[in-house]
C-alpha cells in the first residue's frame, strides 16, 4: 500500500521544522474545525492527530481517486486551501500568518486531483529541501565547533596561558576532543594529525584536573579516551568506605545489627566476599564506635581484602606478610586461620609499627610475630624455603588510589616508578626465596599492589617468572580484568593473563593489582633448572639448599651430594653422576619434544645452551677439588 | 594494682566455660584447637607477652631490637619496676575474671573516654567485691570496655549516692584510639 509509505515520508519531514509546521497544522486545524465544527482554535497536542487526519486526506486524495467522493470532497475542500498555502509558505511563521489569510480566500476553490497530486509533489519536494538545509546547517555547526577548539594553536594558546585558567572552555575542549577521537576520520580538521589532538588533550586534562605530564602521559598510554575520561573522573571522587567484619569475634549479622541501631547506613558489600560492608552514611563516626574499639571490625577499602582472598591461609600454616603495617590484611589473614599457625608481620619502617600491634591486639589476634626488618633480609632471618604462603603488598607509587591522595598526581615521575620497580622486583625474589615449594598445603606468593602502572605490575611479575621457578596460577577474583599480556613495545609471559587488574571506573575500588605465584621448586634457575633435578629436589625434602653460596663450595657439596642425595642449588645435581652428558643431551632432546611445554620451561630452553660450558666447568672444578683432596689426603698420612 | 600470674600456665580450660556463659554476640575464638597447647610469657624490652610456645620458639629467629611485638602483650614494667596491666590483655582478663561489674548504655562512652565509673552509671555488679579488688568492666552487651579497681565492696554500692566512685578506671579500649602510640 501506499499509505504506509506516505506516512512514514511525512512523519520523517516533519521533525527537521517542528514549531513553524505545528503553527502550521494549528492553523489547519482551526481551518478545519470552523469549517467542520466552528471550534475556537487552541490545540498543541493534537499534532499527531492533525498529521494523520492530513495524511489520510492527502492520501485519499492521491491514491484513491474514487474512495469515498463525499469524504474526499471533503477532505479536498479542506486541503484545497492546504495545499494552497503550503505551496506558498515554506513553513516560516511569517508565513503561517499569512495562511490565515490564504485559507479563507482559498476555501471555496475546488480543484482536479491531478493539481492535488501535483501540489502534494511540491510540498514533499519542498519539504526535502527544507531538510537539507537543516542539515547542512548542522554540518556547519559542527564543522565551526571542531575548528573552534582546533584553531588555538600557538597564539591563542599563548593567550590563555596569559589569562587565568577558563575551566568552562578547557573542558568543552576536552569533551570536544574526545568525541572527535573516537571518531577520527569523519570529524577531524583537515592538516591535523591524531598526534595533534592528542597533545592538546593531553594539556587539558593535565592543567584541568591537575596532574604532571608523566602521569597524564602514562594514563593515556593505557586507555583510550573515553575510558580515561572515565578513569579520570572516578579519581576525583572518592570511594565509598568500607569495613571488614573481624570473624574472631563477631559475626557480619550480628555486627550490622548493632551498627544499624547505632544509626548507621551500610550494606553488604558484594557478592564475593563475606565479611564486607560497605557504609553510605553515619550518624556516628564509624572509627570510633565502642564495636570499632572492641575489635569487632577494621576499617578497609574494599580492594585490601582481594589479596588476602587471593592468598587463602588455611589454618596451622606458617605465613608472612613482609609489608604488613597498618595492619589491615595481617588480621584478616588471621582471621581466615583462626588464630592458628603463625603468621610473621614485617614492617620496615618503625613508626608504623605503633599502629600494626594496636590493630592486631584491638583485634584479637594472637598467632603474629611482629618484626622490624627490611623486607629484603627477611629470607636470612626467617630463613628460606621455610614458610608456606608469603603476602606482599608491595611499596609503590599509590597511582590507583588518587582519590584517597592527590598530591600522587603532581609527585611521581618516570624516576619514581623505576625506584619502586627496582625495589619491587627485589622484594619479590625474597618473597619467593622464603616460601617452600614442597609444602604440603601452601608454596604460594600473593603480589599485590595499589599501582595501575605496567612497570610495577606485569614488568615485576615478568621478571619473577624469569629469575625463579615460579608460576603464575588464578587467583581466584573472577570479577578483575585481566593483566596485560603486551603493551607498546613490551612483551610479557603469556600466562599473565592470569593477573587481575582492578580500576575505580569499573569496579568502583581503587586501582589494584594482583597476582598469585606458584613456586614449583625450590631452585633458583640461574643455570639449568631440568625435570629430573626437581624431581630428585621433591624426594629430598625443604633441605638447606638455597643460600647464597660461592661456587667453591660446590663440588664439595656434589661430592658429599653424591651420596646423600641432597639438593644442590644450581640444580645441577645430576652432574655429580658420571651419565650427567647423555642425560643433558637427552634433556636438550626432549626439550622440543613439548610435552608440557609451560612458559618457563620454554625460557629454560633459551638458557640452556650455556649450560655446556658450565657443565664441563663443574666437572673440571670437581676434578681439580678431588684432585687437591687427594693430595691432602696423601700429605696427611 | 599489681596482678601476678603463674608463669607457663596452661591456656585457660576456664575461657570456653565463662564465653558460653555469654550470648552469642561473643562467639569464643581463641583457637580452633582443644588442646591449644602451653603458653608462656616473654620479657621484651619492658613489655611482657603472653605467647604459646609454638610462638616463642619461630620467634627466636628474630633479633631482639627487631622484634616488635608478639603474641598478647599483657602489660609492662615501669621504670621504677613496677608492672602495670595494659588494655591488651583485655581479652584475657575478661575471659578468666572473678569480679565484674556491667556499665549502662548511657555511661559507656563516658568510662571509655577514661573517666571512672560512677554508681550512677553501674547497670550489674558481681557479688562479693572487696575494696581494691580488680574488676573487669564490661557493657549491657558483655562487651568488654576495660579493667580497673573497685572502691567499694558490692553491699556498700548499693547504699551510695549517685556520684560516688565505684571502679577505678585503670585501662579502657578507648585507648587504641586517644592512645595508641603509647600502648
Amino acid at each position: 500500500m501506499g499509505a504506509p509509505v506516505l506516512n512514514k515520508k511525512k512523519k520523517g519531514a516533519r521533525p527537521a521544522k517542528p514549531p513553524p509546521k505545528k503553527k502550521l497544522k494549528n492553523d489547519l486545524f482551526a481551518e478545519k474545525r470552523s469549517k467542520k465544527d466552528d471550534i475556537l482554535e487552541e490545540s498543541d497536542d493534537q499534532s499527531k492527530d492533525i498529521e494523520e487526519h492530513q495524511e489520510s486526506e492527502v492520501e485519499s486524495e492521491v491514491e484513491e481517486d474514487g474512495t469515498g467522493d463525499s469524504g474526499s470532497e471533503v477532505s479536498s475542500d479542506g486541503d484545497d486551501p492546504l495545499a494552497d498555502d503550503f505551496l506558498q509558505g515554506s513553513g516560516d511563521e511569517d508565513k503561517a500568518s499569512s495562511l490565515d489569510e490564504d485559507s479563507d480566500s482559498g476555501s471555496d476553490s475546488d480543484s482536479d486531483e491531478s493539481d492535488i497530486e501535483q501540489k502534494s509533489r511540491a510540498i514533499d519536494e519542498e519539504r526535502a529541501r527544507i531538510e537539507e538545509e537543516a542539515g547542512a546547517e548542522m554540518q556547519l555547526n559542527i564543522k565551526e565547533e571542531s575548528d573552534e577548539f582546533r584553531l588555538p594553536t600557538k597564539e591563542e594558546l599563548e593567550e590563555e596561558a596569559l589569562r587565568p585558567p577558563d575551566l568552562p572552555n578547557m573542558q568543552r575542549r576536552i569533551r570536544e576532543i574526545v568525541r572527535v577521537l573516537s571518531n577520527l576520520k569523519v570529524l577531524k580538521q583537515e592538516g591535523t594529525t591524531r598526534k595533534d589532538y592528542v597533545e592538546q588533550l593531553k594539556k587539558d586534562l593535565a592543567s584541568y584536573y591537575g596532574y604532571n605530564d608523566f602521569l597524564i602521559g602514562a594514563l593515556m598510554e593505557m586507555f583510550p579516551p573515553v575510558e580515561l575520561m572515565e578513569l579520570i573522573e572516578a579519581f576525583e571522587k572518592p570511594r565509598p568506605i568500607c569495613l571488614r567484619t573481624n570473624t574472631l569475634k563477631t559475626r557480619r549479622r550480628d555486627l550490622a545489627d548493632v551498627l544499624i541501631n547505632r544509626g548507621v547506613n551500610l550494606d553488604p558489600l558484594s557478592k564475593w566476599s563475606k565479611v564486607g560492608l560497605v557504609v553510605y552514611d553515619s550518624q556516628v563516626p564509624i572509627g570510633a564506635t565502642p564495636e570499632y574499639m572492641a575489635g569487632f571490625y577494621m576499617l578497609q577499602s574494599a580492594s585490601s581484602f582481594l589479596p588476602v582472598m587471593a592468598l587463602a591461609p588455611q589454618e596451622k600454616e606458617r605465613v608472612v606478610d613482609m609489608a604488613a603495617a597498618p595492619g589491615g590484611k595481617t588480621t584478616y589473614i588471621a582471621a581466615l586461620m583462626k588464630n592458628s599457625g603463625v603468621v610473621f608481620a614485617n614492617e620496615m619502617k618503625a613508626p608504623r609499627l605503633k599502629s600494626l600491634t594496636a590493630n592486631l591486639h584491638r583485634m584479637g589476634v594472637t598467632n603474629t610475630i611482629v618484626s622490624n626488618y627490611d623486607g629484603k633480609e627477611l629470607p636470612k632471618i626467617i630463613g628460606v624455603n621455610s614458610v608456606d604462603r608469603v603476602l606482599l603488598d608491595a611499596p609503590c607509587s599509590g597511582t590507583g588510589v588518587i582519590s584517597k591522595d592527590e598530591s600522587v598526581k603532581t609527585s611521581k615521575s618516570l624516576e619514581d616508578i623505576q625506584k619502586c620497580a627496582f625495589l619491587q622486583k627485589q622484594l619479590l625474589l625474597a618473597a619467593i626465596d622464603m616460601v617452600d615449594a614442597n609444602s604440603k598445603s601452601g608454596g604460594y606468593i600473593v603480589y599485590s599492589t595499589c599501582s595501575i602502572m605496567i612497570p610495577e605490575n606485569e614488568a615485576v611479575i615478568d621478571y619473577a617468572l624469569k629469575r625463579r621457578d615460579v608460576k603464575l596460577v588464578p587467583c581466584g577474583l573472577d570479577f578483575g580484568r585481566p593483566g596485560f599480556i603486551r603493551f607498546r613495545e613490551h612483551r610479557f609471559h603469556p600466562s599473565l593473563e592470569k593477573t587481575r587488574r582492578f580500576y575505580p571506573h569499573v569496579h568502583n575500588m581503587d586501582g589494584f593489582f594482583v597476582a598469585k605465584l606458584k613456586k614449583m621448586s625450590n631452585s633458583k634457575p640461574t643455570s639449568v633448572p631440568t625435570e629430573p633435578s626437581e624431581t630428585v629436589e621433591q624426594v629430598s625434602g625443604p633441605e638447606e639448599d638455597s643460600s647464597e653460596k660461592d661456587t667453591v663450595e660446590e663440588p664439595q657439596n656434589q661430592t658429599e651430594a653424591a651420596e646423600n642425595n641432597v639438593v644442590v642449588e644450581n640444580g645441577d645435581v645430576k652432574n655429580k653422576k658420571r651419565k650427567l652428558p647423555s642425560d643433558s643431551r637427552k634433556i636438550k632432546g626432549k626439550w622440543p619434544s613439548r610435552d608440557e611445554m609451560s612458559g618457563t620451561r620454554e625460557k629454560r630452553t633459551k638458557r640452556k645452551f650455556p649450560s655446556r660450558a658450565e657443565v664441563s666447568k663443574m666437572r673440571e672444578e670437581k676434578r681439580d677439588a678431588l684432585r687437591r683432596k687427594n693430595a691432602a689426603n696423601k700429605r696427611g698420612k | 594494682m599489681r596482678r601476678r600470674r603463674p608463669r607457663c600456665l596452661k591456656s585457660s580450660s576456664s575461657s570456653p566455660a565463662t564465653t558460653s556463659r555469654t550470648s552469642s554476640r561473643a562467639p569464643p575464638m581463641r583457637g580452633p584447637d582443644p588442646n591449644p597447647g602451653r603458653y608462656c610469657f616473654r620479657l621484651c624490652k619492658n613489655r611482657v607477652y603472653y605467647v604459646s610456645e609454638s610462638l616463642v620458639k619461630r620467634a627466636t629467629n628474630i633479633g631482639r631490637h627487631n622484634l616488635a611485638s608478639l603474641g598478647t602483650c599483657i602489660g609492662k614494667f615501669t621504670k621504677g619496676g613496677s608492672f602495670h596491666l595494659t588494655i591488651q590483655a583485655l581479652s584475657i582478663l575478661a575471659a578468666n575474671a572473678k569480679h565484674k561489674v556491667w556499665l549502662k548504655p548511657t555511661s559507656e562512652m563516658s568510662f571509655l573516654y577514661g573517666n571512672h565509673v560512677l554508681k550512677g552509671g553501674l547497670g550489674r555488679i558481681t557479688e562479693n567485691i572487696n575494696p581494691g579488688d580488680g574488676v573487669v568492666v564490661f557493657s549491657m552487651s558483655d562487651v568488654p570496655l576495660g579493667f580497673g579497681i573497685s572502691q567499694r565492696s558490692t553491699q556498700d554500692c548499693r547504699k551510695l549516692d549517685p556520684n560516688g566512685l565505684v571502679v577505678l578506671h585503670q585501662a579502657d579500649i578507648g585507648e587504641y584510639l586517644r592512645m595508641e602510640d603509647e600502648l
